[in-house]
């Protein structure tokens, strides 16, 4: 429903621009992501929660200051009113006891209700102050890789795959400036743990115009292993993927390109009378009416019989 | 000595040049998966398994691993068309494509809201919205003014202290009130417009209200739309004890189907009735509905006299149906009159 189709109209333009900005629309907005603390929330889990709001940028975290007495796999109404008062449809909610030492549950939303959730043991963690280098800038794009073939055969591993993603993708750029691509973080899943690495990347020299990599650590390093998960039914997820037509790209019609890299383009044209066609003109070769010429001829042989 | 240091520059200049500069080959047994527009690349290949390495090792060959992913991606990325934004020494750009791995959406599809009544007329006639101006002339002020609002055109109404009583008004009724009265009329009136346009845009069973004040009309919508969609199969949900049983299916003669072998008996006379009926020449009449049809005719005419007679008593003649011409009725005025009998009630 549009901010002016619903039952109570906003009545100023900042409510309205407020309303607009949380409605569906066709290409939407970057997802946020919404940082909770739970009951038993030690320096581990809460180190980690910070060093994450730094790693992808901080516009896009909110945090929640006070602590949570929440469980998520079992009711997740207080998740949903978090999501819906601050309009986040990612989440990150770490906790630690006895039972799960060090647990991080990421997650994410599909209209206010959750979508998937996935819940991580941290098994250790290297935090951004322990590693004492140089940082790339705050909010930089980072470039993701996931290594490993369980993250494409393991049904649970492709959802935590698209759920990363989605999570440090940050927001989607058209162009990029080559120089800046110092950020980089690396999932490998291997032995039944996923280890998360951040790199800053230096570009040096070599033979070709493509610069050589050379990898520096820092940031935030996890070593993460699978406890429960909370994924969505096949056909919820479906709808969720579901992209709005007008999105897709227009074919263009009558183009055509060959190996040489032409481009052909074809124009129908209706049945054109050939003979009616407008060419030059040529005084010379203009039809003159036989009857004229004829007149002409005996006109003029008399006054040449005249003269003679 | 300038010859020298020139011979010295040339063999550095050589040196460096022999010097092997590091390679950006990597070799992988799978070819990576790349999505540019995420900046996002998938590698299938095996990871070394490590079990027992300590944590230098395993870092280090994290490490490596890594390098040589990101060194195919960087390749990949240097590989898009670049160029210098901002003049020739700005930096170097790459237009990046649109992503390409799905992911799922925040929020669903935005749906497209029916138009209302008077979208729809518009639509219909052809009317555009045509864009008015900001200021208009005000004759009185001399000057352009605003169409509403502080320091209108028309004069601000609240100063009105004088309204005319229109020709053919009660003299004793309140102008003032009547205008007062009129406009909150029109608010309500838009509003309850408003209002019902939403209504109506709601799918029936999404329409519901929380708290249940609900019309009957939309309750019955509503679960005759959930009785369709929790059917699979043929199988119905049962019906509760008090409620009505189902009403037979809908389409009174044209979508009614007989079984294929059922009455052929039935089927038979049908048949030849429909066949004699497209052979005679004569049309089919059905004297029933010709005679009852006149007489219907007859008492809206009586009665339209008798409501002309009483007049201004304020009783009208009562309206019947069927008072058309009856060409048939009237040719067998005369004849059919008596067969028919009908009961005069």
């Amino acid at each position: 429903m549009e901010a002016l189709d619903r039952v109570v109209k906003p009545k100023t333009k900042r409510a309205k621009r407020f309303l607009e900005k949380r409605e569906p629309k066709l290409t939407e907005n970057t997802k946020n992501a919404i940082l909770i603390k739970g009951g038993n929330a030690n320096l581990t889990v809460t180190e980690t929660l910070k060093d994450i709001v730094i790693c992808s940028e901080k516009a896009l975290c909110c945090t929640v200051q006070k602590k949570n007495i929440t469980r998520p796999f079992e009711d997740q109404t207080s998740l949903e009113f978090f999501s819906k008062k601050s309009d986040c449809s990612l989440f990150l909610f770490g906790s630690h006891n006895k039972k799960r030492p060090n647990n991080l549950i990421i997650g994410r939303m599909f209209d206010y209700h959750v979508l998937d959730m996935i819940e991580l043991g941290i098994e250790k963690f290297v935090s951004l102050k322990d590693i004492k280098n140089s940082k790339c800038p705050e909010g930089t794009k980072p470039m993701l890789i996931f290594a490993g073939d369980t993250f494409d055969l393991n049904e649970e591993y492709r959802r935590l795959k698209s759920l990363l993603i989605d999570f440090f993708r940050g927001p989607t750029v058209p162009t990029i400036r080559l120089a800046g691509l110092e950020y980089v973080l690396h999932f490998t899943a291997m032995d039944g743990k996923i280890y998360m690495r951040s790199y800053k990347v230096l570009l040096k020299k070599s033979r070709c115009k493509i610069p050589r990599i050379e990898l520096e650590e820092m940031g935030p390093s996890l070593d993460l292993v699978m406890r429960r998960t909370h994924l969505a039914s096949e056909d919820l997820y479906k709808l969720s993927l579901k992209q709005p037509k007008a999105l897709k790209p227009k074919k263009k019609k009558n183009i055509s390109h060959d190996v040489f890299g032409t481009s052909y383009g074809r124009i129908h044209m209706q049945k054109q009378d050939l003979s009616k066609l407008q060419t030059r003109k040529m005084k010379g070769l203009k039809k003159r009416p036989a009857a004229k010429m004829t007149e002409e001829d005996e006109g003029i042989s008399p006054k040449k019989l005249k003269s003679v | 000595m300038a010859a020298l240091c020139v011979e010295e520059l040339l063999a550095r200049a050589e040196q460096r040049a022999a010097e092997p500069h590091p390679s950006v080959a990597v070799e992988k047994e799978l070819e990576l998966e790349f999505d540019l527009g995420n900046l996002l690349a998938l590698d299938r290949n095996v990871p070394p398994s490590m079990p027992r390495a300590a944590g230098a090792q395993r870092e280090s060959r994290l490490r490596s691993l890594a390098r040589d992913n990101t060194q195919l991606l960087v390749a990949q990325l240097w590989g898009l068309p670049a160029e210098r934004a901002e003049g020739a020494t700005g930096p170097l750009v790459a237009q990046l494509p649109e992503p390409s791995y799905r992911l799922p959406r925040e929020k669903p599809l935005p749906r497209p809201r029916p138009p209302t009544r008077w979208e729809q007329f518009a639509r219909l006639k052809g009317i555009r919205r045509r864009k008015r101006t900001s200021l208009v002339w005000d004759e009185a002020a001399k000057q352009w003014r605003r169409r509403w609002g502080y320091e209108r055109a028309g004069g601000d109404p609240a100063r009105d202290w004088l309204i005319e009583v229109p020709a053919g008004a009660d003299p004793n009724e309140d102008q003032f009130a009547k205008r007062l009265r009129e406009k909150r009329e029109k608010v309500a009136r838009n509003e309850f417009n408003r209002l019902r346009n939403i209504a109506r845009g709601a799918l029936p069973g999404r329409g519901l209200h929380p708290t249940g004040h609900q019309s009957r009309a939309e309750l019955g919508r509503a679960t005759q739309v959930a009785r369709v969609s929790t059917a699979s199969l043929g199988r119905f949900q049962p019906r509760l004890p008090k409620e009505p049983p189902a009403p037979p299916p809908r389409g009174g003669k044209k979508r009614h189907f007989e079984p294929l072998l059922g009455d052929l008996a039935a089927e038979r006379s049908r048949q030849l009735e429909l066949l004699r009926g497209l052979g005679s020449k004569k049309p089919p009449l059905d004297l029933t509905r010709a005679v009852n049809k006149q007489l219907r005719e007859e008492d809206a005419q009586a009665a339209a006299d008798k409501g002309k007679k009483r007049g201004q008593r304020g009783k009208r003649g009562r309206q019947r149906p069927g008072g058309g011409k009856g060409k048939k009725g009237g040719a067998r005025r005369q004849q059919q009159r008596r067969p028919a009998g009908r009961k005069r009630s």
